[in-house]
């Protein structure tokens, strides 16, 4: 017989064992660091949360090898490999081999965060670390790092044992390696609603402790998560020590070939700690192909490991997702997407040349072991494309006809879920004159929550009218869903959405993450809504919004200082010359809104040209904003003998108040001392004319494609009337117009009876004005001066010159 | 194929792009999520547009002048305009992002 030794009791050691002893010939000997025989590592996270136990997931005990003949030599450590003496050298002594299997697995890979070292900072890997979750008790603080796979399911597990749990994840979504985005948002959905809290795209700083213990985590922002355990799931390193110091070839991982051989012929090596390919390996499916392979070899027969699709399911109760292939990755892709938004479903097939190459799904995920299928085996899947994505059981099925589905269903069927409206109310409605999905809405409430039964009771609109039945003419925002601007606004608020990812998923897009025409919109709904808990996405801007300047036709920028209701100094004006001279600018320009614009400046002089305007006391204008652009003034009562009010005083307050808030499209404003109006203010958004008994703002006026005058919405006798008025109607406007309306459109459609009337209620006139004041606290400040230096600044600059390289 | 290190993934924010200069030309970079990268010539095809500063979704990008759209894998203008831009071949490893070194011209090829 010839000695065979294994170093490592892991999962692939033990399946190599089982495919050897059956064989027979060999003599085995069996190292493990760990005191005990093999178990089930993947699933330690069920005996976490207390679903199973240890003893359920042990698969090799001592008393299997035993029976197998192998020699165990459990909780004893290898020191290194001889290869000249093929000999093993253990802490209890040495062990010859003819052949010997490397199986170290891999080790959890630590942080080398400050405290990294104190006592309760763990990582999820073996039995030890599981016990110590599950000693936590109820009622402790612990904070995982790592949203990954393992680090939910150990937030999951000892959540579910009554702890308090932190997630801090690096990405910007969970599971980034499994999941794309939308798929992350309905799983973190998920864990929060279960009481998990959950912090993306954050980075930790220390970990900080007390008399050698954990005691918080230390976030970059200076914040600080208490916790009694602190565990760190950040990714694991292929085991490779042993190896590299006995002189194997190794990478990331010991290199092995198609047979699992190492650089040395009697030396094989299997499981996490191996590099194949460019490869390594953390999911069970290839270590049991390797363990295969390998018996195989030893054997003297004729195999060849060849990575093959794994797909991942996380081990978490109630959070149902599934991903497999390449997803992220790939040529020639398309997308299938489907969303429900009611069940919480998501399911996207990425496919390439007719096949199907990844699937993410989250919530139904019954049918992933078939797409799973279909991707193993390359299935051509273009006969089957247009129901493909309703999996199995729909292949060779005749295609519904919607309303036929519709008329079938029985009157006591619930239309809309939110009110309770079942078709019969529905129906009886429209038969006693509701006519239109309105009037629909306003007589039954049906698809006035949450809207997503719209397109079934505009079906039944349809049955039941036949073609006396028109369908609204309405426009969807754009070819990614089919709801309307107003719509998508109102079920924004509705359902408090708070993120992209949200409104993707609860509103049906059938896109992955929008286009050029939805999301600019979709931002600026979220941001006007929910300016505290919504982050401002500038990857959702159009490039003016995103670089704070103009972009003109030659793809350079232009840039316009703000002049505070047009009044400037001479020290503005030098700094401005000395700029214009500085970065070359080959054309000065005064503009309409009494402003000075520099054209034509180069990208990546941009950070440069604000730093020195900044130096002089110079901001952005926003003239590059869907925002308040300029404030136009005459000089009032300060120099003209007709002027009845300090009208370039109110417009200077005003333009501090308003400056710096985002809108639906642009907004311009003027003030005028008299009735003669030399500051052109009955053809602004807003326009303040003053008369000698106080001020008459009017809104609505346009001086573009359209040309119009404002209308008068009130007369106030003071100067903090004025002010107070206007911020009110632009809050009004940011809250409810359609993005890319200006205010004369968003006016034509809602009435200026009805806008008048909202703003003369005082109560509602303070709660528009709150409202404005939050949001300012949070977008009131100088994007010029946040880009212009160091880190934000260098964004501005090409990502690398290769022309230097290549001049070599 | 040899590879050039042209920085780091987290350079590019997801859904965004950043320019790269080369003797040949301008090439944008993009990073369309966590992991995936393309490189196409910075300029559209029909006014010479800055792709680098448009709009990224799926796995397209809207040109700032006049919203044509590309598809990065194939570079073909997507609609009813009618054109392509060149695509490079590029990706990531280790967080870095490589691009193929044949942008570097013949004489460095």
């Amino acid at each position: 017989m010839k000695n065979l030794v294994i170093i490592g009791a892991g999962m692939a050691a033990g399946r190599l064992v089982e495919h050897v002893a059956d064989a027979g010939g060999w003599s085995i000997t069996l190292f493990n660091a760990e005191p005990r025989g093999t178990y089930n590592r993947i699933m330690l996270s069920p005996v976490l949360s207390g679903e199973k136990t240890y003893e359920e997931i042990v698969t090799h005990d001592a008393g299997f090898y035993e029976a197998k003949g192998v020699t165990c030599r459990f909780g004893e450590r290898v020191l290194r490999i001889d290869r000249e003496m093929k000999v093993v050298e253990g802490e209890n002594g040495h062990v010859p081999y003819d052949k010997l299997v490397i199986a170290t697995g891999s080790t959890p890979f630590i942080i080398p965060l400050p405290g990294h070292d104190l006592d309760g900072v763990i990582a999820y890997r073996d039995l030890e670390d599981t016990q110590r979750m599950m000693a936590l008790g109820e009622g402790k603080k612990a904070v995982v790092i790592g949203g990954g796979l393992l680090g939910l399911e150990a937030a999951a597990g000892m959540h579910a044992r009554g702890v308090d749990v932190t997630v801090v994840h690096l990405m910007g979504h969970l599971m980034e390696r499994q999941l794309d985005e939308a798929a992350g948002y309905l799983l973190r959905k998920d864990l929060v609603g279960r009481g998990i809290k959950v912090l993306v795209s954050t980075n930790s700083r220390e970990i900080l402790g007390e008399d050698g213990r954990v005691t918080a985590l230390r976030l970059e922002d200076g914040r600080e998560l208490p916790c009694d355990l602190l565990v760190m799931a950040v990714g694991i390193r292929p085991a490779t020590a042993l190896a590299a110091e006995a002189g194997l070839a190794t990478g990331r991982g010991i290199h092995v070939d198609d047979q699992m051989v190492s650089s040395d012929p009697d030396i094989l090596a299997i499981g996490e700690c191996i590099e194949h390919d460019g490869q390594i390996f953390g999911l069970v499916a290839p270590l049991y192909d390797q363990a295969k392979v390998a018996a195989a070899t030893l054997a003297g027969a004729e195999a060849a490991f060849a990575n093959r699709e794994t797909s991942t399911k996380l081990k978490v109760t109630g959070c149902d997702l599934f991903s497999a292939g390449d997803f992220a990755e790939g040529d020639d892709r398309e997308d299938i997407v489907f969303r429900d938004p009611a069940r919480g479903v998501y399911k996207r097939l990425v496919l390439q040349d007719n096949r199907v190459i990844g699937a993410v799904m989250y919530g139904d995920t019954v049918d992933g072991a078939w797409f799973h299928g279909l991707i193993k085996d390359r299935t051509d899947v273009s006969g089957m494309r247009d129901t493909l994505i309703f999996g199995p059981s729909f292949q060779g099925g005749a295609a519904l006809d919607p309303m036929a589905a519709v008329a079938a269903l029985p009157a006591d069927a619930e239309i809309c879920g939110c009110n309770g409206v079942c078709k019969g109310r529905i129906v009886e409605a429209i038969e006693g004159g509701a006519g239109s999905l309105d009037a629909v809405r306003a007589t039954t409430k049906a698809s006035g929550s949450c809207g997503t039964c719209t397109g079934l009771v505009e079906q039944l609109l349809a049955v039941t009218l036949g073609d006396a039945f028109e369908r609204p003419t309405a426009q969807p925002v754009c070819g990614c869903t089919e709801l309307t601007h107003e719509d998508v606004r109102r079920l924004i608020k509705a359902q408090e959405l708070k993120s992209q990812q949200a409104v993707w998923q609860e509103l049906g897009w059938s896109t992955v993450n929008g286009c050029h025409v939805c999301r600019p919109a979709v931002n600026f709904y979220l941001l006007a809504d929910w300016p505290v808990d919504y982050q401002d996405d500038p990857q959702s801007r159009f490039v003016n919004e995103r670089k704070h300047a103009n972009i003109q036709k030659d793809g350079t920028f232009s840039v316009v200082p703000r002049m505070w209701g047009g009044i400037t100094s001479a020290t503005e004006l030098r700094a401005i010359a000395d700029a214009a001279e500085k970065y070359n600018v080959p054309t000065v320009k005064v503009t309409g809104g009494q402003r000075i614009d520099l054209l034509g400046v180069r990208g990546e002089d941009l950070p440069a040209i604000w730093a020195d305007l900044n130096r002089a006391g110079l901001v952005s204008g926003h003239a590059y904003a869907k925002g308040l652009r300029t404030v136009k003034t005459c000089v009032g009562t300060d120099h003209c003998r007709f002027g009845t009010q300090d009208s370039t005083g109110l417009g200077i307050k005003l333009e501090k108040a308003l400056w710096g808030s985002w809108t639906p499209h642009k907004v311009k404003l003027a003030v005028s001392g008299c009735p003669r109006n030399c500051a052109e203010a009955t053809c602004k958004d807003v326009g303040v004319v003053c008369v000698d008994s106080g001020f008459e703002v009017g809104v609505g006026g346009a001086a573009g494609m359209d040309v119009k005058e404002t209308e008068p919405l009130v007369k106030v006798a003071t100067e903090e009337e004025a002010l107070a008025w206007t911020i009110a109607f632009v809050q009004l406007y940011r809250e409810n117009a359609k993005y890319l309306d200006r205010p004369y459109k968003w006016i034509a459609k809602v009435g200026l009876d009805w806008v008048r009337e909202t703003l003369s209620v005082p109560e509602e006139r303070a709660r528009l004005i709150a409202a404005f004041e939050l949001s300012q606290s949070i977008y009131q400040k100088d994007p010029w001066a946040e880009r212009a230096r160091d880190e934000e600044a260098r964004k501005f600059a090409p990502i690398a010159d290769l022309t230097l390289e290549a001049a070599e | 194929m040899s590879w050039i290190d042209i920085g780091a993934l987290e350079d590019i924010p997801v859904r965004g792009a950043r320019k790269l200069k080369t003797a040949q030309g301008c090439i944008a970079v993009f990073r369309t999520d966590e992991a995936t990268v393309f490189a196409t010539a910075n300029a559209c095809p029909h006014k010479g547009g800055p792709l680098a500063e448009g709009i990224v979704h799926g796995q397209k990008v809207t040109c700032p002048l006049h919203n044509w759209v590309f598809d990065l894998e194939t570079g073909a203008a997507q609609g009813a305009d009618e054109g392509r831009i060149a695509t490079y071949a590029v990706k990531v490893a280790q967080g870095r992002i490589l691009i193929e070194a044949s942008v570097l011209g013949e004489k460095a090829a």
